[in-house]
């Protein structure tokens, strides 16, 4: 556990942001995970996310199922309303909390347990419905807050910390997101804030159904050798595809790309996502082949990491059900009330 | 022979096969007769099936306006050879059959305490029409004629409702009539007339006739939910279904065509539960409709509600249960599941609507409670109130009623400096205050959970954190009781003895058994509960009679087992009386019930002063 408070002098960060709050503001309480968990790490890189994004705080709302990963909705975002729902169903509580108001910026936050065993039905069809939020699996192959059995992300023969081989199939998040109908979908390592931070950017940024399936090591069961799901066996094998600089709707487009392996990808919102290619047959805008490319990868014993798709024109839930620019819960009586004259109609319709 | 003679009060049942297209035509039937001034109260009585299995329809005319299931048939109009011995028997004696006797049927298969009117319906129809799907249809049509004349229903009123059904489709219109006149021709020339008989009166006033799963929806509206979510299940679906419905008329923008409601078919139970707890967290108005097997699902999540204090509707239409049960049948079998659903400590307002009427006025009033006690509310209606139409009372609304949206922190008031504790019992009655997420930059955001907390909403699993917290549950429980509804009494017309303690869809055959009863000089008070928590009416009003018989629609006595639990009552005042078999319970039901238990406990009943 990480005890010690951070003190609020020494802060590496009390730099405002253009909506005047510093990188503190979107601090949350002090974590209670393990020292070293990856989970902590994600919870920074979020932080780093909303703060260069310039987002108030309090318009974020985030959700989450159950497990460590879980609990880190407490550990940043500290003045933003949370909800730790249960296990498996947090999909339905953030579909819920958007169609009541389609303002706010949703970031669920679950664990590979939470959404490849028990709730991998509400992680498709969340992805189905083009619900507006960012979701992330922060995946480490077990169930952490029970103490280390394999979760459904587990590789088939990787072995767990008492020595146990996992002799079922994975799940592989990523592809089933893409299945589904994910109009953003990419793959993180915790370890890696360089790639994960822009990703979380752009994905915030993005207007639908966002995942990040994000490899996030569990220090305390599934780090030893024979796991797949390791510090050391994901940077051995994670295959970058891209690099990726977010650039949201208001900014200039300032830094200088050397010719040739830049595409840019104009978002809905105008924000645009250049991404720097590192293999150059990699189309990110081709779901397709995003699949089959995963795969090969995947056959190969490489973890592939990047955006891995975005569909530029993405529509999420409230367009396609055609409701009010107004959210839902603003409504009054005098907006949602049809009166006593219009039941007098109907009670003559029925006689 | 005897011959049953009634006017403007006797049941007729129609034995079909489902899906053979009997269902409008029996409707019709019903209508005409309450066009006449006459109260009919029809219920369809179906089995799980799309196709083939047999259904029937059963209806209740009745002249005084007992809308509940009297029990007995009168005439049964015998249109399904499937079920023909078990519909012969039902018959009364004295009373009437009807039926296709295109076939011959041996005399041993018929009774001799009945009146049988045969009329060759097949034979009629392959001779009329060369359309398979019209010999079927217009059958339908020609059996209701003949019944015209056979019951002196005035043709005059079929006609006006084939023409509001087939506005400005003529040749519908005409085929029709052709149709019930041919049965009524018929009827005139070779049927032996009956002595049921259907007279002129103006007795239905400015009653509605619709069905409980409408009027629930509509309720939903004008309490003025924007979110429904749901997962089909009879006998819940029409719901949902009824509220996109209304919603479409009265809940879209006339100008952009935007909506100002969002519907959600859920993958399933826990979806649907989740998607609502997930509005109400955010200060929607949020509702589901579902069934026994979706309450179960919702279990878990219904346990999070009450533990965070979320707002979120559930109107429960039950029926037969366990597991899949009857599920076309119906019951009142989920009091005790809904009452303490999910695990822990937990405890749960229901509120109990015995008609369309309330139906409406209960989910819109389930939809206020929910908000100013941050909880579930379940609305308990069930399969005869839900998917039957029933004659009740016009809906009625008080444009200058508000919402009451409970107690919800404003951004001025965080602003103002106001002590904000999301757990926090701050007026005494156990109510805290929530805020809505995205309230205010740096004041009022907290995180929600399912783990214990201290008053400020942060994680604690100090002993005494918890204690208060659940005390304070318990506090708002206790607040709960004055505001659900409070029971209706029905007094005898003498000082009585003897009570009967009802609920729900019991209530309209209860106000038949209650006259019939006191018409053999068995004079009972009859309390309808309306609402768990209990109030104290209901304690006293047990103590103040030496046996007090629950009527319920299920098995194992439930409400009494939360009477007894909830409402500390003398547990040997109560007797239990149930009616399981998944049918609508009867008013001959209760009124034997209780003839029979009150002459058991041996008091003979006078006429005068103290009575049983
Ligand atoms: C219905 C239900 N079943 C089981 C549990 C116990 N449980 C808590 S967390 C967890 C697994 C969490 O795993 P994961 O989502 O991978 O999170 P991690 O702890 O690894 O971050 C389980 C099984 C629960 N809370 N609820
Ligand atoms: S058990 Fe694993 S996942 Fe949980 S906090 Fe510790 S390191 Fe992180
Ligand atoms: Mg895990």
């Amino acid at each position: 556990m990480t005890y010690i408070a951070k003190p609020r002098l020494h802060h590496p960060s009390l730099a405002k942001n253009r909506v005047g709050f510093t990188r503190r503001d979107y601090e949350g309480k002090i974590s209670t995970l393990c020292a070293g968990c990856g989970h902590d790490s994600i919870s920074a890189s979020i932080i780093q996310a909303c703060w260069e994004l310039d987002i108030e705080p309090h318009r974020v709302a985030k959700l989450s199922g159950i497990g460590c990963s879980s609990k880190t909705p407490d550990y940043f975002l500290g003045n933003s309303h949370g909800f730790n729902t249960v296990h498996g169903r947090m999909p339905s509580v953030l579909t819920g909390a958007y169609l009541a108001n389609r303002e706010l910026i949703y970031l669920g936050v679950s664990g590979d347990g939470d959404s490849a065993s028990i709730g991998l039905g509400q992680f498709a069809h969340v992805m189905r419905r083009g619900v507006n939020m960012t979701y992330l699996v922060e995946n480490n192959g077990v169930y952490g807050l029970t103490k280390g059995q394999f979760s459904a992300t587990a590789d088939k023969g990787s072995r767990s910390k008492k020595g146990q081989s996992n002799n079922d199939a994975p799940i592989d998040l990523v592809t089933l997101a893409l299945v589904m109908g994910a109009t953003f979908v990419a793959r993180g390592f915790s370890g890696d804030k360089t790639q994960l931070v822009p990703l979380l950017r752009a994905a915030l940024a993005h207007q639908g159904a966002a995942v990040i399936d994000i490899l996030s090591p569990c220090i305390t069961f599934n780090n030893h050798s024979g796991s797949t799901k390791s510090y050391d066996y994901v940077r051995e094998h994670n295959e970058a595809v891209n690099r990726l600089d977010f650039i949201p709707l208001r900014e200039e487009i300032t830094a200088d790309y050397a010719a040739g392996e830049l595409v840019a990808v104009r978002q809905h919102d105008g924000s645009v996502v250049h991404l720097r290619k590192l293999h150059a047959d990699y189309d990110p805008t081709d779901r397709i082949r995003a699949m089959s490319y995963i795969q090969e990868h995947a056959a190969r014993g490489e973890v592939v990491t990047g955006l891995l798709y975005v569909d530029p024109e993405a529509a999420d839930l409230h367009r396609q059900l055609g409701t009010v620019e107004q959210p839902l819960n603003t409504l009054g009586a005098a907006e949602l009330c049809p009166g006593s004259k219009a039941l007098e109609k109907i009670n003559a319709a029925l006689r | 022979m005897q011959k049953i003679e009634a006017i403007n009060d006797f049941v007729v049942k129609f034995a079909n096969i489902n899906g053979s297209g009997s269902a409008s035509a029996n409707e019709l039937f019903a209508r005409a007769i309450l066009r006449m001034g006459v109260p009919v109260s029809p219920r369809n009585i179906f089995p799980s099936n799309i196709q083939g299995l047999p259904t029937w329809f059963e209806v209740r005319v009745t002249e005084h306006g007992y809308l509940g299931r009297r029990g007995g048939v009168d005439l049964m109009v015998a249109m399904n050879p499937q079920s023909w011995e078990q519909d012969v028997r039902e018959i009364d004696p004295g009373g009437y059959l009807f039926y296709d006797s295109s076939k011959a049927v041996p005399r041993s298969r018929l009774r001799s305490d009945i009146h049988v009117l045969g009329m060759p319906l097949t034979e009629i129809c392959n001779d009329t029409y060369s359309d398979s799907r019209e010999r079927q249809l217009f059958k339908n049509i020609i059996y209701v004629g003949a019944l015209t004349t056979l019951l002196d229903i005035d043709p005059q009123e079929i006609e006006k409702l084939f023409g509001e059904q087939y506005k400005g489709k003529e040749k519908l219109f005409d085929s029709n009539l052709q149709a019930l006149n041919l049965g009524r021709e018929y009827a005139r020339q070779h049927l032996k007339p009956i002595a049921l008989k259907v007279e002129r009166r103006d007795r239905v006033g400015d009653m509605i006739f619709t069905d409980g799963n409408s009027a629930a929806a509509l309720g939903c509206i004008y309490g003025g939910a924007t979110v429904c979510a749901w997962y089909p299940i009879t006998p819940s679906s029409s719901v949902p279904e009824a509220f996109e419905r209304y919603a479409k008329k009265l809940r879209t923008d006339p100008v952009s065509g935007e909506k100002r409601y969002s519907i959600v078919q859920a993958e399933d139970e826990l979806a649907s539960i989740g998607m609502v707890i997930g509005a109400g967290w955010n200060g929607a108005r949020a509702f589901t409709s579902t069934s026994g097997p979706g309450i179960s699902l919702m279990a878990e999540f219904i346990g999070l509600a009450y533990f965070a204090e979320i707002p979120a509707v559930l109107i429960n239409v039950q029926r037969g249960g366990p597991s899949t049960g009857m599920p076309t049948r119906t019951q009142q079998a989920d009091v005790l599941a809904c009452a303490y659903a999910s695990h822990g400590d937990t405890k749960h307002v229901l509120l109990f609507p015995e008609d369309p009427y309330e139906c409406f006025e209960m989910s819109a009033q389930a939809l206020d409670l929910a908000e100013r006690l941050q909880t579930p509310v379940f609305v308990m209606t069930d399969l005869d109130i839900g998917m039957n139409q029933r004659l009740c009372r016009p809906f009625a609304w008080d444009d200058s009623r508000e919402y009451d949206r409970g107690k919800v922190m404003t951004r001025e008031a965080l602003d103002a400096g106001s002590d904000f504790g999301r757990y926090l019992d701050v007026d005494g009655d156990g109510i805290p205050y929530r805020t809505y997420p995205g309230t205010h930059p740096t004041k009022g955001g907290y995180f929600t959970r399912g783990t214990t907390k201290n008053a400020y909403a942060v994680y604690s699993e100090a002993g005494a954190d918890y204690i208060y917290n659940m005390q304070r549950l318990r506090q708002k429980f206790e607040t709960a009781k004055s505001l659900v509804p409070l029971p209706v009494l029905t007094a005898a017309r003498y000082p009585a003895r003897f009570a009967a303690i009802l609920y729900g869809s019991t209530g309209p055959a209860m106000q038949e058994a209650l006259d019939a009863l006191a018409e053999q000089g068995i004079y009972i008070n009859a309390l309808r509960v309306r609402a768990f928590p209990f109030q104290n009416e209901i304690a006293d009003f047990i103590a103040a009679h030496s046996k007090v018989f629950v009527f319920e629609q299920n098995f194992d006595g439930q409400l009494t087992t939360l009477l007894i639990n909830e409402a500390h009552v003398n547990p040997a005042s109560l007797i239990p009386v149930l009616h399981y078999d998944g049918t609508p319970i009867t008013a001959r039901f209760i009124t034997q019930e209780i003839a029979e238990r009150v002459a058991r406990l041996n008091v003979r009943p006078l006429r005068e002063h103290m009575v049983a």
